[in-house]
């Protein structure tokens, strides 16, 4: 597979997750969208640091080009981690005062 | 480097503490050492009488700029604490914890003023943001804080992914996560760097509530306990701002010219969505909400305009509109009636809030012999200089729009007959409101004592 192949998907799994976010109306749900965002970016960068590790390793072979970026999806995992425990409690605590995970009841706040 | 170390440790400091110690003013004072302790370490790193030797392998940068600006944020954050210790423990029985949450989000500030690569701007704007979704929702039993909580946080993890996308374009297009390499030229901007750009654009619109992008803002400031918004609305909204400045100006400053006129577009969005709304709010705290979108506008100039004068001026705004804005909100605080009713007849039963209040708003709409106004004059100055004027000229007439929503509290509290209801205000809270106001005096007239900061 060439780097466009793994550009086309990590961009249709990312706009999955921006049609999810923007259309869903469960909490739970747009949350799994936003971490398919995430994660269609850590294939993104994995696969970009693969290709600048290539195109390096084809001049010099003991180039250590493109290891940033698989470092940095080691750091969006960790991010996304605290992310969720964070957001699965505040799902939590709003479900214990309204016994509704909908989005829509946010709305009816609004004055 | 020092202070961001000691401020997460501080923050572990004030979760243990709360474990050990049981009397919760005693949170205050532990808060108020940690926070001196902040501002000794970044004077002595400012003027390299002492730092600490990390090598950060360029990650971070410590520039004059950013150690000024934390001198801002450090010092705005001590006449927050000073201010509105007391209400902390009207929120919840963690008091502990808020002061740990506040203490990383500093950690948060000074990585997003001293960021060298996007990995580290990637980590500051998440230190910041993490903590400040938990004190939305600090008000448990609320349903409005309940609110504010879940929409800012899906809000902001919306644009974490988006400003993810962008950074993995960016990184695509160059190969490296450092912003100097970004900054290639108007020769290498491929359209990979393009759409990087515009993603991290929208992304950090988010972050600072720019329209069109600032639709989560009233609700998230309205529904989170008026002390955590106070935080929200000035020292984290500020230090967004930096982290944005930093970024334009060192990643995307040689092609300045392929995204200005989509700012400019976003500026004027801003400025008139933030002075437009404002003006038929009710309620004094959406109030202030619509007003820190409207403010963020200004601050959206020197973005805009990319030279020493916006550069300047962002340090003056930051300081000008973080005082002003933390006066008001513990003022605010103090009155039991948060609608504009609520004020009258302020002045009368608490003339000293009243003419405090009086001063902030002023240097909130920008009336000479204030902060406000030289900010707002630099952030001016910093636009005419690139030749463009349109939108210089908007401003000025947005900045006439604000004075009618700031005026009408100021006129609810002279000149309205009522019964406003205040708590009972401390002699502390006294002595710092006034000291806060006379710093917003001072920096009207002399702020070369600042700027000169600067170039040191």
């Amino acid at each position: 597979m060439t780097i466009q192949h793994y550009i086309f998907l990590a961009v249709a799994l990312f706009s999955i997750g921006i049609i999810g976010v923007l259309t869903r109306r469960n909490v739970i749900i747009i949350f799994m969208c936003i971490e398919l965002m995430l994660n269609s970016v850590n294939l993104l960068l994995v696969a970009f640091s693969k290709m600048h590790h290539l195109a390096a390793a084809s001049v010099d072979a003991a180039s250590k080009a493109g290891t940033d970026g698989q470092l940095f999806v080691f750091f969006i995992m960790v991010v996304a981690a605290a992310e969720v425990s964070i957001g699965l409690a505040i799902i939590v605590m709003m479900y214990r005062n309204t016994h509704s995970v909908d989005v829509n009841f946010l709305n009816r706040l609004k004055h | 480097m020092t202070a961001i170390i000691l401020a997460a440790i501080w923050g572990v400091v004030m979760m243990y503490s709360g474990i050990v110690i049981k009397n919760k003013s005693t949170a205050k004072t532990i808060a108020l050492l940690g926070i001196l302790a902040l501002l000794v370490v970044n004077h002595l790193e400012y003027t390299n009488l002492w730092y600490m030797q990390a090598d950060v392998k360029n990650m971070l940068k410590f520039t004059s700029f950013g150690y000024v600006f934390n001198y801002i944020a450090f010092g705005s954050t001590l006449i927050f604490f000073l201010l509105n210790a007391g209400e902390f423990e009207l929120v919840g029985k963690d008091v502990y914890e808020y002061y740990a949450l506040l203490f990383f989000i500093l950690c948060g500030v000074g990585i997003a003023s001293s960021f060298n690569t996007l990995l580290m701007l990637f980590l500051g704007i998440e230190i910041i943001s993490i903590p400040l979704y938990i004190l939305a929702g600090s008000d448990k039993r609320n349903l409005k804080s309940n609110e504010a909580s879940l929409k800012y946080f899906l809000m902001g993890s919306f644009s974490t992914g988006i400003m993810l996308m962008g950074i993995a374009f960016l990184y695509g297009a160059t190969g490296s996560f450092y912003i100097e390499d970004i900054n290639v030229g108007a020769d290498g901007f491929q359209p990979m760097l393009a759409i990087g750009l515009v993603f991290l654009l929208i992304a950090i619109s988010f972050k600072v509530s720019a329209a069109p992008f600032h639709f989560w803002t009233p609700d998230v400031y309205d529904g989170s306990p008026t002390v955590f918004t106070s935080f929200m609305a000035t020292i984290v909204k500020v230090a967004s701002f930096i982290a944005f400045l930093r970024l334009f100006d060192n990643a995307f400053g040689k092609v300045h010219e392929q995204w200005q006129l989509l700012l400019a577009l976003i500026t004027a969005a801003t400025l008139f969505i933030g002075n437009i709304t404002a003006v038929f709010q009710q309620s004094v705290k959406r109030m202030l909400s619509y007003s820190s979108i409207a403010q963020a506008g200004f601050m959206l100039f020197s973005v805009y305009a990319l030279n020493t004068f916006a550069k300047e001026g962002l340090i003056l705004y930051s300081a000008a509109y973080s005082l002003a804005s933390i006066g008001s909100f513990a003022v605010l605080i103090k009155v039991k009636d948060y609608s504009i009713e609520g004020f009258n007849g302020l002045a009368k039963k608490q003339p000293f809030l009243a003419l405090m209040n009086t001063i902030f708003l002023l240097s909130l709409t920008g009336i000479p012999l204030t902060a406000g106004f030289l900010a707002k004059y630099y952030m001016l100055i910093g636009a005419v200089k690139t030749g463009h004027f349109w939108l210089p000229v908007f401003a000025v007439l947005m900045a006439a729009v604000s004075a009618y929503y700031y005026f009408r509290v100021i006129q609810a509290m002279y000149f309205k007959e009522g019964e406003a209801d205040t708590k009972p205000t401390s002699r502390t809270f006294r002595i710092t409101l006034l000291v806060t106001a006379l710093l917003i005096i001072i920096l009207g007239f002399l702020p070369n004592g600042l700027l000169k900061a600067l170039y040191f």
